[in-house]
């Protein structure tokens, strides 16, 4: 049920975010969806990708450095609420999100939230349990 | 005017008798009191007896901070901590830092040295003293609180850092002496404009500065912000802090060092062989009246020229010229001594960042700033893709390296194999 997304560092100077998506490019990589987390002297790419193994190799490869991370998709119903549906359901079992970004195409007349929690396992039970539906890495990656 | 006039003046020939007979003392004192100096000079094949004349000196092998290090905390004492009243350390982690130990009378000679220095430079007990030098670990504050105690001036233990505060007592204390580093001075008259005080009007007339690399363009910056004559003061914490060397009021030009309490070489910094008085090269102290804490052909690493002509003020004592450059890879800012493997001693006990790093030095105003690259290492950059991990590592580096080496550089942290392309591990571009 978990999805994997690639974190890249980037360190905040010019030039460096077109590096990354010139060598997804020139790799032939699709980015489904991706968020960008800056500070004053770095940021990180966060990016959901078609092929994970593939993009960690070759940004690797081009000497950034990079992590594999566990996130969660979510469906959302795409109306007032639906965040905040399961974000009270979260709150009450003490679930805490570090990060959250939306997916760009919804899954039927939803719309999809990328969660990073801390236990990703946890929060999988609980949103299952209240009866959310968590979308699979590989109907992401593909569709 | 001079505090120990009988020997300031020595005749070179009595002074170098002088040296000889505290100098045979000495080495009888490391040979049998420390491990270290029997087994150098049993592998150079010198026993204390065959030293004779200034000439056997260079038999005799060196000493090097490494050395130190190695003997680090208190493997170079010569007496029984129940004989030592102070100790003393240079900045750095354990292991990587130096201990200076002194005896009752060790602190009453460094007394008595930083007293001449001060007399030199024309101070009288009517003087009030602003001591900006740091009080604490390090032996600059102290060290001329004592010296200037003793000549009946009026000492504000100042040290350095509240900036502001330092201002309003220089207005409203009226001290007539500034001690304190050459950029800390420039940075006090800086700050001091910017709140709108005339810094010439105080009623300052001399500065005694030290404990930094400085030069003559520096000393004129100086002296026109605050209208004073500025005087150069050296020392070595290894031989006891600052006062081993001082300028003169009638000279002003070279620091006397004082030769009856310490030997003085150049030798050439790669080969180590002794050069002839004059010549420039790596100047090399032996204590020659210190108890606790002695030390037999030390390598400063401070490059510099001996000027054996003599001052007019009447000083016998031999001359050195200012200090502009090191044999080694010290770096000081803003008068703390490192260097650079103590950076990557921190950078390394820091789990998972890798010691690629490089520091960058300038000029910020009149004061040192430091930017730190750390480059990201695989380890640290966490699972997660979170900030607030590499943002905790960031902290971590600003708080150790102000932990143990007292200075706060700005950390960024960079992509990996960018420093690599940059090649130096520290870049200096302050100009002195």
């Amino acid at each position: 049920m978990k999805v994997e997304q690639i974190s890249v560092f980037l360190e905040n100077k010019p030039g460096s975010l077109v590096h990354a998506t010139r060598v997804l490019k020139e790799n032939n990589i699709n980015i489904r969806t991706l968020s960008l987390a800056e500070t004053v002297d770095f940021g990180i790419l966060r990016l959901i990708v078609n092929d994970v193994e593939k993009t960690n190799k070759v940004l690797k490869d081009a000497g950034f450095r990079v992590s594999k991370t566990v996130v969660v998709a979510v469906e959302v119903p795409d109306q007032p609420g639906g965040l905040h549906s399961i974000m009270e359901a979260l709150t009450q079992e003490a679930i805490n999100v570090e990060y959250l970004y939306a997916f760009v195409e919804k899954s039927g007349q939803n719309a999809v939230i990328i969660f990073r929690f801390d236990d990703p396992e946890k929060a999988i039970d609980v949103l299952l349990k209240h009866k959310f539906t968590v979308v699979p890495g590989t109907n992401l990656y593909e569709f | 005017m001079m505090y120990n006039e009988e020997f300031e003046t020595l005749p070179r020939e009595a002074l170098k008798a002088l040296q000889v007979k505290r100098l045979q003392r000495v080495l009888q004192r490391v040979y049998h009191s420390v491990g270290f100096y029997k087994k150098s000079m049993d592998a150079a094949k010198i026993l204390p007896d065959d030293f004779r004349s200034l000439d056997d000196l260079k038999k005799l092998p060196f000493i090097t901070r490494q050395d130190l290090r190695n003997n680090y905390p208190f493997g170079l004492f010569a007496v029984p901590m129940s004989n030592i009243v102070r100790l003393h350390a240079s900045s750095g982690t354990s292991g990587r830092s130096s201990v200076f130990s002194y005896t009752r009378r060790d602190l009453e000679t460094w007394t008595e040295l930083t007293a001449r220095s001060l007399i030199a430079a024309g101070l009288t007990k009517n003087d009030i003293v602003h001591n900006a030098f740091s009080y604490g670990l390090l032996p600059g504050g102290l060290g001329v609180h004592y010296g200037a105690e003793k000549i009946g001036a009026s000492v504000i233990p100042m040290s350095d850092g509240n900036t502001k505060r330092q201002i309003t007592l220089l207005q409203d204390f009226g001290p007539t002496v500034l001690c304190s580093t050459p950029s800390y001075a420039l940075h006090l008259a800086e700050e001091g404009v910017a709140m709108g005080v005339d810094m010439k009007s105080l009623q300052l007339r001399v500065g005694i500065f030290g404990a930094e690399l400085w030069s003559e363009k520096t000393r004129d910056a100086i002296e026109n912000a605050f209208g004073i004559k500025a005087f150069n003061i050296f020392g070595l914490s290894e031989m006891l802090g600052p006062g081993l060397a001082s300028e003169c009021l009638e000279g002003r030009h070279g620091m006397h060092i004082f030769e009856d309490h310490f030997l003085v070489e150049t030798v050439n910094p790669l080969t180590g062989e002794v050069l002839p008085e004059g010549e420039e090269g790596e100047l090399v102290f032996t204590s020659l009246t210190k108890e606790a804490f002695p030390l037999v052909r030390y390598r400063s690493g401070d490059i510099s020229r001996l000027i054996p002509e003599p001052c007019r003020c009447g000083r016998t004592h031999i001359r050195m010229e200012r200090v502009l450059k090191r044999s080694d890879d010290m770096l000081t800012i803003r008068g703390i001594n490192i260097f650079p493997s103590q950076v990557e001693a921190i950078l390394k006990e820091i789990q998972g960042v890798e010691p690629d790093y490089q520091l960058i030095i300038d000029k910020v105003g009149a004061l040192d700033a430091v930017e730190l690259h750390v480059e990201v290492g695989d380890k640290f950059f966490s699972e997660t893709g979170g900030v607030k991990e590499l943002q905790i590592i960031e902290k971590r580096i600003v708080k150790d390296m102000k932990d143990y080496l007292s200075i706060s550089p700005r950390v960024k942290l960079v992509a990996p194999q960018t420093l690599k392309e940059k090649g130096s591990k520290v870049i200096d571009n302050r100009v002195i």
